[in-house]
């Protein structure tokens, strides 16, 4: 008995360490793959532009080619852009978490006729493609004269962000113990006055989960940011960072693009680093529970 | 008869409830389908002077003879197939190493969500600088390996444009499959694993006959979405590539929106959108029916 168990211990220990080589170059080609690109550009965005254009690639840049002017020279305007998407994702936050949270409650907890053909109906929108909706939707933003204004941007964003706060604010009520409701139903709340006093509070997590969720979608969304907004001191980050790159094709301006991606995406990244399991548990809320 | 009136009042406050919803909804997702399968029917262009004019399946009739429009559809399936079968591959490894256990695993699933987190069209131009012909990184690093000579164009050429527009959205997007397969593993128990090896299997068996059939479910959740994602791809390549060279990378997103904001054709852009709209109203009753298909096969095996 003894014998056979020493005999075993050596294959078995190869293969554990066989393992966890695998595992360390799985993580580290995780790492890299998911960070070397935003690296890359940080990088970029602190060079000078000899640096920049050098060929062959400086890496390992000396300190002379390095500098903080491309972030500079982003200057006023870029703030600007910065507090216009700022504005615009709270604010569609705001509304989707307000409209969102009591649509959900419904489909939780109170009975209604042709419930689950509206559940269906929300899943089967998140699928839409934002292209299908920009050409309706400019006639909608015509007919009300909002072009230029920013309710044509909060309005889709709002409803784009709608089925996910649905689905995932659905999944929390799902969860919460029903006795409490029973007993608050006793204690004479109406249906209305126990979800704004009881629910609500009770699941504030699960607003602050979705309400990142979807202040992430809000501040990322491109097409009709394109469309509806023209007048360039209203463009959100992606429009006003694409026009920098468009703005001329024959000398495209690299560092500053390089620092207007670090700057623009800059409130994002902080939000994952503080956020990273809630983000994780909203997408998996979403998708998988709905 | 107090039940009663009770389950009619619940019925009527829920109802208030979902309302607001359900008409930004409708005016947002709705009302936009609609309108376009409506507009389809009329030419309304700079050759009406941006009038409507019925003509019926005119602007259908002109779409089966439109090479742009088939040639965008086979970009589209291209660029959406190979995309997500990297990405299926890619996130399926990487969830499997998040769900080892190890030293820094926070800040390597912290790494993984950051793809998702960034702006596609942000982004999308960090892309198109790391594969600029001239300065790019992506040639520097071929060089120095020695697999090319000379610095070659990436984007100007229709082959490589599209594989760089491949490397990006998968880039962006695997961290996504990854969360959801990974939540997926996370579910499943240790213990199946371990009577598993005691009968004798080695971990590709385990993962065979174990991890792929019970993810079955997560794993056609994830290429719903991204198919439907994809095959509307848009911010990545009007950024990177804007369809060219030559339309060689144009998908029928792009071709929709230059065909309504460059032509201003809206009926034909209208007949555009209900077709593509179309096409992922198929696509995803399939995967839905496979869905279902999967689930009942995981109780009925269970």
């Amino acid at each position: 008995m003894a014998n056979i168990s020493k005999a075993e211990t050596t294959p078995k220990q190869s293969s554990r360490s066989l393992k966890s080589v695998f595992l360390f170059l799985g993580v580290f080609f995780t790492v890299i793959f998911c960070l070397a690109p935003i690296l890359w550009q940080i990088l970029t965005s602190f060079k000078t532009n000899e640096a920049i254009a050098s060929i062959p690639t400086i890496y390992f840049p000396s300190f002379n080619q390095l500098t903080l002017e491309h972030y500079i020279s982003l200057g006023l305007p870029f703030l600007q852009y910065v507090l216009n998407s700022a504005f615009v994702s709270f604010t569609s936050t705001l509304f989707c978490l307000a409209i969102g949270a009591p649509a959900a409650y419904t489909l939780a907890r109170l009975r209604i006729p042709g419930e689950n053909i509206i559940l269906a109906f929300v899943l089967i929108v998140t699928l839409f493609p934002y292209v299908l909706l920009f050409l309706g939707l400019l006639e909608v933003v015509k007919f009300f004269g909002l072009g230029n204004n920013y309710l044509a941007l909060i309005i889709p964003y709002t409803a784009i962000n709608l089925p996910l706060t649905i689905l995932v604010l659905r999944s929390f009520f799902q969860q919460l113990p029903k006795d409490l409701e029973d007993s608050a139903k006793v204690d004479g709340y109406n249906t209305v006055s126990m979800l704004l006093n009881i629910v609500l509070p009770m699941t504030t997590p699960a607003l602050i989960t979705t309400g990142i969720l979807t202040f992430i979608f809000a501040w990322n969304e491109f097409i009709f940011a394109l469309t509806f907004i023209t007048r360039e001191n209203l463009y959100t980050i992606p429009v006003a960072v694409a026009q920098l790159g468009g703005a001329s094709v024959y000398e495209i301006p690299y560092g500053p693009i390089a620092a207007a991606t670090i700057a623009g995406t800059l409130p994002l990244i902080i939000l994952v680093l503080i956020f990273q399991r809630r983000i994780v548990q909203g997408i998996t809320a979403g998708a998988v529970k709905g | 008869m107090k039940q009663k009136d009770i389950e009619q009042q619940e019925k009527r406050t829920g109802w208030l409830l979902i309302l607001p919803a359900l008409l930004v909804l409708a005016l947002v997702f709705i009302y936009p389908i609609a309108r376009a399968f409506w507009l389809s029917f009329f030419r309304e262009n700079l050759g009406t002077q941006l009038e409507p004019i019925f003509s019926g399946f005119y602007n259908y009739n002109r779409l089966l003879g439109d090479g742009r429009f088939w040639q965008s559809l086979w970009n589209t399936s291209v660029f959406t197939v190979i995309s997500i079968t990297i990405e299926l591959v890619l996130g399926m490894g990487i969830a499997l190493v998040l769900n080892q256990s190890f030293r820094g695993r926070g800040f390597v699933r912290t790494s993984a969500l950051i793809p998702w987190a960034l702006p596609t069209a942000v982004m999308g131009l960090a892309w198109a600088w790391i594969f600029n012909g001239q300065y790019g990184v992506v040639n520097d690093l071929l060089q120095r390996l020695g697999l090319m000579e000379t610095s070659i164009t990436w984007l100007g050429d229709p082959t490589r444009a599209m594989f760089a527009l491949i490397v990006a959205e998968v880039w962006k997007t695997t961290p996504f499959i990854s969360i959801l397969l990974l939540a997926g593993l996370q579910s499943i128990s240790v213990d199946l694993y371990e009577a598993h090896s005691i009968d004798g299997a080695n971990p590709f068996q385990s993962f065979r006959q174990i991890t792929l059939p019970l993810l079955m479910p997560q794993i056609i959740i994830a290429l719903l979405f991204r198919f439907a994602q994809a095959f509307g791809v848009f911010d990545l390549i009007q950024v990177m590539t804007g369809g060219g060279p030559a339309g060689s990378t144009e998908t029928v997103s792009i071709y929709i929106y230059a065909t309504v904001r460059r032509y201003l054709d809206f009926g034909y852009g209208a007949a555009l959108v209900v077709v593509t709209f179309l096409l992922l109203v198929t696509a995803v009753v399939i995967a839905a029916f496979l869905l279902s298909k999967s689930r009942v096969n995981l109780t009925g095996g269970q």
